[in-house]
C-alpha cells in the first residue's frame, strides 16, 4: 500500500480522508439536517397534542382494516408509536430520506467545495461510500428519533400496554416492541429506494432541491401508478409496491412473504441506484 | 462546458428511461400469452329423459389444445357450472385446462342459459343423462384419445352444481375416468333442511335464504375454486323466468321441483315426497357406484354446503376401495375463490389428479388431507391469508386427535320471536367472498333470544380440525323447540368470532316444559377449521331464531341448560404438516440475491484493488524535482476543444503565470491538474508522479480553482477546520496561524461565510489552498475581487511563498498581474501555448515603438525610406503610427522624423509579452469563445 501512497505529502493517507467523523459534523453544521431531526421530535408531540383535542368525533379515515390503527392510537405507547410510523411512513421521512441522501453531494457541488473536497485528494470512491454512509446513518437517525420519541411520550402519556390491532390478537408490550423493532427496520429497508434515487441524484446534478425533489416526486409518481390496479403484474415492479407489507409484522403469525418481496425490491432498486452513483461519479468531470 | 456534457448525461438518463419503460409495456404486453388452444362452440341435441328420448338443445363449447387432432388425440374434461351459471361461467376454468392440454368440454346445463329444457336439478334422468350424451358425442371426435369404441378418456369437473353433477355422472356412467367435485352436496335434502342432532331433514330446519337465491335463480353460485369468479348470472338465465308459456311462479323449474319447493317454503317442513325429490338428485345414495378416482374439494367458508358434505361423500366413495382424495380450502358459497394461496393448491392437486387418472402421466397423486386454515389479513390487499397443512390420510370430522374444554353456566331462559324476527345473523349467503366480515363481528346473537354457556381462558393454543360436539338441554312449554347452536372464539376484549358463520341448527321434539326433567342431546357442530389462541375464551350460544333459517312463528319461551353445570365441549384436532407455500422461494431468493450483492461488492474491491496495485506508481526520474510538468495536454468536450497542446513545467521556486483571455482554456488546464477533469489526451506530473485523478500526490498541491467554494452557513474558520479534518492529516500540520495571517480577515473569521464579501472569500479560498503550505500552490484568478492594497500584499506573498523550494502557478486574463507578480510566464489562446518563458525575457524590450506624430502619411513614407526600420504601420488613430525597428535606436527614428519637419508628440517604447497578449486579445476582445 506504501507505493500507493508514493508521493503523497507527509501524513497523507487516502484511506483516512473525509472521515466519517468529520462528514458526520460537516452535515450536523448544517441547519437543515437539525431541522429535519427536530421536526422528527416535534411530530410525534404535535399528534399527542392534537388527540388532546380528540372530540370522541366519528373520524374513520376508510382505511378498511387497518383505518382502525388511528382509532387504537391511544391505547398504548406501542400503538402510538405505530400510529406515528404509519402517518409519516408514506411522506415526511420519504422526504427526510430524500433530504438527507439527496442533498449530501450536490449541495457540494452547488457550494463549490466538492472541487475542494476532490483536490484533497479525497479518493472519489470513498467520498461517494463516505457521504452515503452518512446520510444513511442521519436516515436511520431520523426514523429512530421519530419512532424513540413517539415511544417515549406516548408511553407516559398512555402507558406501557399490549400492542393492539384488529387484524390479530393483542400482543404483549415485550413482543409489541420487537414486533415494533421489526417494522422500523423494514421501513428502513424500503426507505432505501429513496435513499439510493436520492443519492443517484444527487452526485449527478448541481442542484439539491432537483435531487431531493426528483427522488420525493418519483416515490410519489410510484405510489399513484401503484393505485392503478389496471396495471397488474407491472404494479409489482414499482418500487413503492410493498412499502405497507410492514402491516403484515401486526398479524399473528407475521406474514413475511410480502415483507421478503419488499426487501429483495428494495434491496434491487437500491444496489441499482447505488452502483449507478458510483459508476457515474468516479468517472465524470467534476465541473461546478 | 456543461452543454456537452448534460447532453451526455441527458442521453444516459434518456437511454435508461426507454429501457425501463420498454421492460415495463414489454413485460405487460407479454404477460396474457396468446391463447394455445381453439374454441368450438356448437348446439347439441341430446335425447335424454326417463325413456331416453326427449331431445334438449345444449348450448356447448368446446376447447381444443393447439395440435390435437385425430392422430395426436388428448384426453377430455366435461367442465360443468355453478347453479345459475351458463357455459360462460366456466370459461377461465376451460382456458386453464386447456392449457395443460385437455380438450374441455363446457356447456350450458338444461335450463340455464340458452340450453333447452327445465331444471330437474341434477336429476339422473335428465342432467345426467345429458351429459352421458356429452361423453358419447366426445367418444366421437376423432381428437379425443377413447379407452375403447364410445368410451373417451374424460374426467368430469364441477363446482357446486356442477360438483353434484360430478359425482352423479361418475355414478351412473363407468366411462368417467376421474372425477373432481367442488363444493357440493352429498344430500341435497340434508343440505338445505340441516339437522345437528342427527334426525334427518324431515325434521330439518330449513335454509330459507340459501334455498331463496337458488330459486329465485340470481344466487352468486358462480362458485369455482378454480378461479370462475362469474358470481352474476348470465342475463340470459334470468330470461328464462320471463319465456312466455312458462309458468311465472315456477320459471324454468319443472314442475315436481318447483313443487316441492313452494310446499318446503311455505311450512318450512319437508314432507317424504320432497326429500325422497331431493335424494334423487343427490350422490348420496350411489355412492357405491362411483368407481372413477375422486378428488373432493370443499370450502370451509361455505354455510351452504359445509364439509359435512364432502365428509359423506368421501366416506361413501372411499367403502367400495376407490381412490379419493379430500382438499379443504378457505373459501366455498360464502368465502368465493379463497386466496391465492388456496387457489394455487387446488389448482395443483387438481391437476395432478387429472394427470395421473385421465391423461396418465404422472405418479399416482396421494391421497393425503390438505387444508388450510386463516392466520390473519393480507396487509396489501385486504384479503386473508392462509396456511396451508397436510395428513397422509383424511381423518374425517373427528379429527385425528380432540382436546376437551369445558364451558359452564347456568340454565337461562330464551325467548323464541314471533314470525322469527327480530333474527341473528350468522351468515350472509348469496354475499360471496365476504370472509373478513364473518372473522371480524358481523355476526350477532339478540339479547334474551340466546344463552351462553363461557369457558375458563386455554391456556395453550387449539387448532380445531373437524366438528365440535357438546352436550345441552333444553325444556319448551310447547314440547318442541328449534335452537341454533354455535361455537364463538371470545378474545380477552370480548370480541367473539364465529367461525365462518357456521351454526348448528337442532329441532327438539318432545321436550319437558321443566328443564329438571330434560334429556341432554348431543349436538354436532358444522367442521371448522379455526385456531383458538392462549388465552381467548370458548363460548357456546344457544340461540332462537336465525335470519338463514326458517323457524316456528309461535312466540315462546325456552329455557337452555347444559347436562350439569358444566359440560365438556369435544373439539377436533389435527396435527398436520404445514405445505410449505411456495412464496418460500422468495426468502432463497433475497439470501441469495444479498449474497451475489456481497460476492459482487467483493469482486469490485479485489479488481479496483488490483488495478490500483498494477499501476504505474514509479516516478519520473527526469521530473522528480519538478513540481509540475505538462505535456501535449488535451481536452475535448464533445466536439468542442477546450484546450488542444499544452506543454508547460513549473520548477521549484518559480512563480509561473499562466496568462490568456477569458476562455483561453486556463481554467480546463487547471481542472485536470486537480484531477476534476480528465484529460483527452496528454500527462501531468508533479514531483514525477503521473497524475491521475485522485492521486495522492495532489495532497502537495494547494488549490484555488474556478473561485471559492465554502460552506456558506460556517464561519470562516469553522471552513478552514472542515477543509483540514476532511484532509485527514494532524491539525498541527496545517499552519492555521499561517493561513489566517494570508487571509487578513481579522475578527471576521468568525462570521459566516454568507456573510463574505467576495474578496474576502477570495481571501479565504487563499488561505484554505495554502493549508499546510503545499510545495505547489495553483491559483486561479487569485487577485479576483481584491483591492489594489491587497493585490499589492498579494504580490509579495506569492513571491515570498515561492521561496525554500515551492512554486506558485497562477492563472490570470490580466496582463499586469503576470508581469508584476510571476517570475515566468506561459501565455495561452485557444487552448494552445503562444508564447512561454521568463517574463524578464518576454517582458523585456522589444525594437517595437509607438510613435504620435503630427503628419502621420509624411512620417509613415520618410520612414518606410530609413534603413533600420523594417515595417511602419498606422495603428488605428491616424496619427499613432507602430513603427518596428531593426535594432536601430529610438532616438535615431525620433530624430530623422524632427529633421524632416514632421512633429512627434509621443514616443512609447513596446513590449514583446504586451505585443503577444495585444495580438490576442486584439484578434478577439471578447475571449476566444465562451469556454
Amino acid at each position: 500500500m506504501t507505493d500507493v501512497q508514493a508521493g503523497a505529502a507527509v501524513n497523507y493517507r487516502a484511506a483516512r480522508t473525509l472521515p466519517i467523523r468529520a462528514e458526520w459534523r460537516r452535515q450536523w453544521s448544517r441547519a437543515r439536517t437539525r431541522w429535519a431531526l427536530g421536526l422528527m421530535v416535534l411530530l410525534p408531540v404535535i399528534i399527542l397534542i392534537a388527540f388532546q383535542f380528540d372530540s370522541t368525533g366519528d373520524d374513520d379515515n376508510g382505511g378498511g382494516e387497518f383505518g382502525s390503527l388511528i382509532d387504537l392510537a391511544t391505547s398504548g405507547g406501542l400503538n402510538f408509536t405505530l400510529f406515528c410510523l404509519y402517518v409519516s411512513a408514506t411522506f415526511l421521512l420519504v422526504v427526510a430520506v430524500a433530504l438527507f441522501c439527496g442533498d449530501t453531494v450536490a449541495s457540494e457541488a452547488q457550494w463549490g467545495s466538492l472541487r475542494y473536497l476532490l483536490a484533497v485528494p479525497v479518493p472519489r470512491a470513498r467520498l461517494v461510500a463516505v457521504k452515503l454512509v452518512v446520510a444513511l446513518g442521519y436516515s436511520g437517525l431520523a426514523l429512530l428519533t421519530l419512532a424513540g420519541t413517539a415511544l417515549a411520550i406516548g408511553t407516559a402519556r398512555y402507558g406501557w400496554e399490549p400492542l393492539r390491532s384488529t387484524v390479530a390478537n393483542e400482543i404483549a408490550a415485550g413482543p409489541g416492541l420487537l414486533r415494533l423493532l421489526g417494522i422500523l427496520g423494514y421501513l428502513a429497508v424500503v426507505l432505501l429506494v429513496v435513499a439510493g434515487l436520492a443519492f443517484l441524484l444527487s452526485v449527478t446534478t448541481d442542484a439539491p432541491l432537483g435531487a431531493v425533489g426528483g427522488a420525493v416526486l418519483v416515490w410519489i409518481l410510484s405510489s399513484i401508478l401503484d393505485q392503478i390496479t389496471a396495471l397488474g403484474f407491472v404494479r409489482n415492479l414499482l418500487p413503492t409496491h410493498y412499502s405497507t407489507a410492514w402491516l403484515g409484522l401486526l398479524s399473528t403469525p407475521v406474514q413475511v412473504d410480502d415483507i421478503v418481496k419488499g426487501v429483495i425490491s428494495a434491496v434491487v432498486y437500491a444496489t441499482l441506484f447505488w452502483s449507478l452513483a458510483f459508476w457515474r461519479f468516479t468517472r465524470k468531470d467534476v465541473t461546478s | 462546458m456543461s452543454p456537452p456534457l448534460s447532453r451526455a448525461r441527458r442521453r444516459l438518463f434518456a437511454a435508461g428511461a426507454v429501457l425501463l419503460v420498454l421492460a415495463g409495456v414489454g413485460t405487460w404486453a407479454a404477460w396474457p400469452d396468446d391463447p394455445d388452444y381453439r374454441t368450438q362452440d356448437a348446439r347439441i341435441t341430446v335425447r335424454s329423459g326417463p325413456g331416453g328420448d326427449e331431445p334438449v338443445d345444449l348450448d356447448t363449447r368446446l376447447f381444443l389444445p393447439d395440435g390435437a387432432s385425430a392422430t395426436d388425440t388428448v384426453p377430455a374434461v366435461l367442465l360443468a357450472h355453478g347453479f345459475g351459471g351458463t357455459k360462460e361461467s366456466t370459461y377461465a376454468d376451460a382456458e386453464e385446462l386447456a392449457g395443460i392440454g385437455y380438450a374441455v368440454l363446457t356447456w350450458t346445463a338444461r335450463g340455464f342459459g340458452r340450453s333447452g329444457g327445465q331444471i330437474h336439478l341434477d336429476n339422473p334422468d335428465y342432467e345426467v343423462r345429458d351429459a352421458q350424451r356429452l361423453v358419447d358425442w366426445l367418444a366421437a371426435r376423432p381428437e379425443i384419445s377413447t379407452d375403447g369404441p364410445g368410451d373417451p378418456r374424460v374426467g368430469v369437473v364441477g363446482s357446486s352444481y356442477g360438483g353434484g353433477l360430478a359425482l352423479l355422472l361418475a355414478a351412473q356412467d363407468q366411462r368417467v375416468d376421474a372425477a373432481v367435485p367442488m363444493a357440493t352436496w352429498n344430500d341435497l335434502a340434508n343440505a338445505f333442511l340441516p339437522e345437528s342432532t342427527g334426525r334427518g331433514p324431515v325434521d330439518g330446519v330449513f335454509k330459507k335464504t340459501w334455498a331463496g337465491l337458488f330459486f329465485g335463480n340470481g344466487a352468486g353460485v358462480g362458485l369455482g375454486a378454480l378461479g370462475d369468479s362469474a358470481a352474476a348470472p348470465d342475463p340470459a338465465a334470468l330470461a328464462g323466468a320471463a319465456l312466455p308459456g312458462l309458468d311465472p311462479s315456477c320459471g324454468r323449474f319443472a314442475a315436481d321441483v318447483c313443487a316441492a319447493y313452494q310446499r318446503i317454503a311455505t311450512t318450512g317442513r319437508a314432507d317424504q315426497a320432497a326429500v325422497d325429490l331431493l335424494r334423487r338428485s343427490s350422490p348420496a345414495g350411489v355412492l357405491d357406484r362411483i368407481k372413477a378416482p375422486t378428488l373432493l374439494v370443499q370450502g370451509t367458508a361455505d354455510t351452504l354446503f359445509p364439509l359435512a358434505e364432502a365428509d359423506a361423500n368421501a366416506r361413501g366413495i372411499a367403502a367400495t376401495g376407490t381412490p379419493v382424495r379430500v382438499a379443504w380450502f378457505t373459501g366455498g358459497h360464502d368465502g368465493g375463490d379463497g386466496p391465492q394461496s388456496d387457489r394455487d393448491r387446488v389448482k395443483f392437486v387438481m391437476a395432478q389428479w387429472l394427470d395421473h387418472y385421465v391423461k396418465g402421466t404422472g405418479d399416482a397423486p396421494a391421497t393425503s388431507f390438505t387444508w388450510s386454515r386463516i392466520t390473519g389479513f393480507n396487509a396489501l390487499d385486504r384479503g386473508v391469508v392462509t396456511s396451508g397443512y397436510s395428513d397422509p390420510a383424511y381423518p374425517g370430522l373427528a379429527g385425528t386427535g380432540s382436546s376437551t374444554v369445558t364451558v359452564a353456566g347456568p340454565a337461562q331462559p330464551v325467548a323464541n320471536p314471533p314470525a322469527g324476527n327480530p333474527a341473528a345473523i350468522s351468515s350472509l349467503p348469496g354475499t360471496g367472498g365476504g370472509l373478513s366480515s364473518f372473522v371480524n363481528g358481523v355476526v350477532s346473537d339478540l339479547p334474551g333470544q340466546h344463552a351462553r354457556f363461557t369457558s375458563e381462558p386455554l391456556d395453550r393454543p387449539l387448532d380445531i380440525v373437524g366438528a365440535p360436539t357438546v352436550r345441552i338441554r333444553a325444556a319448551s312449554p310447547t314440547g318442541e323447540a328449534v335452537l341454533f347452536v354455535k361455537l364463538y372464539d371470545v378474545d380477552p376484549s370480548g370480541t367473539a368470532t364465529l367461525s365462518s358463520g357456521l351454526i348448528a341448527p337442532v329441532r327438539l321434539t318432545g321436550l319437558p316444559a321443566d328443564l329438571a326433567a330434560a334429556q341432554p342431546v348431543t349436538v354436532t357442530l358444522p367442521a371448522i377449521v379455526h385456531r383458538v389462541e392462549a388465552g381467548h375464551t370458548l363460548r357456546i350460544a344457544v340461540a332462537t331464531a336465525d335470519q338463514a333459517f326458517t323457524t316456528p312463528a309461535q312466540p315462546t319461551v325456552y329455557t337452555v341448560g347444559l347436562p350439569g353445570d358444566a359440560t365438556a365441549v369435544t373439539l377436533p384436532t389435527v396435527t398436520g404438516e404445514p405445505i410449505a407455500s411456495p412464496q418460500v422461494i422468495w426468502r432463497y431468493v433475497l439470501v441469495a440475491l444479498l449474497a451475489a450483492i456481497v460476492v459482487g461488492l467483493v469482486v469490485v474491491v479485489l479488481v479496483v484493488r488490483r488495478r490500483r496495485n498494477r499501476h504505474d506508481s514509479s516516478v519520473h526520474p527526469e521530473y522528480a524535482d519538478v513540481p509540475l510538468r505538462v505535456d501535449g495536454l488535451r481536452k475535448v468536450y464533445g466536439d468542442f476543444v477546450a484546450v488542444d497542446r499544452v506543454d508547460f513545467e513549473v520548477r521549484r521556486g518559480q512563480v509561473v503565470g499562466l496568462l490568456g483571455p477569458n476562455g483561453a482554456g486556463k481554467t480546463t488546464t487547471l481542472r485536470v491538474l486537480m484531477g476534476l477533469t480528465k484529460p483527452t489526451a496528454g500527462q501531468v506530473h508533479v514531483f514525477g508522479h503521473p497524475l491521475v485523478p485522485g492521486s495522492p500526490v495532489l495532497s502537495r498541491i494547494g488549490a484555488l480553482v474556478e473561485g471559492p467554494g465554502f460552506l456558506p452557513h460556517l464561519s470562516g474558520l469553522a471552513n478552514l477546520r472542515a477543509y483540514w479534518a476532511a484532509t485527514g492529516r494532524p491539525e498541527a500540520d496545517a499552519q492555521f496561524e499561517r493561513a489566517l495571517e494570508i487571509a487578513g480577515l481579522g475578527a471576521s473569521v468568525h462570521r459566516r461565510v454568507k456573510t463574505y464579501s467576495h474578496g474576502m472569500r477570495q481571501r479565504l479560498a487563499i488561505a484554505q489552498a495554502m493549508l499546510g503550505l503545499p510545495e505547489l500552490l495553483v491559483l486561479d484568478e487569485p487577485t479576483d475581487g481584491l483591492d489594489p492594497p491587497q493585490i499589492a500584499e498579494m504580490r509579495r506573498v506569492l513571491k515570498r511563498y515561492a521561496t525554500d523550494g515551492r512554486a506558485v502557478l497562477v492563472s490570470s486574463h490580466l496582463l499586469a498581474e503576470v508581469e508584476q507578480t510571476c517570475t515566468h510566464v506561459v501565455v495561452v489562446n485557444k487552448g494552445a501555448i503562444v508564447a512561454s518563458g521568463q517574463v524578464d525575457e518576454i517582458v523585456g524590450e522589444s525594437p517595437t515603438v509607438q510613435i504620435e506624430v503630427s503628419d502621420a502619411p509624411a512620417a509613415v513614407e520618410l520612414l518606410g525610406k530609413l534603413a533600420g526600420v523594417r515595417s511602419v504601420a498606422v495603428d488605428g488613430d491616424p496619427r499613432q503610427l507602430v513603427v518596428d525597428t531593426n535594432g536601430t535606436a529610438r532616438s535615431e527614428v525620433v530624430a530623422s522624423l524632427v529633421r524632416a519637419g514632421i512633429g512627434v508628440e509621443r514616443v512609447v517604447p513596446r513590449r514583446r509579452l504586451e505585443d503577444a497578449f495585444l495580438a490576442l486579445v486584439g484578434e478577439s476582445s471578447s475571449g476566444s469563445g465562451d469556454r
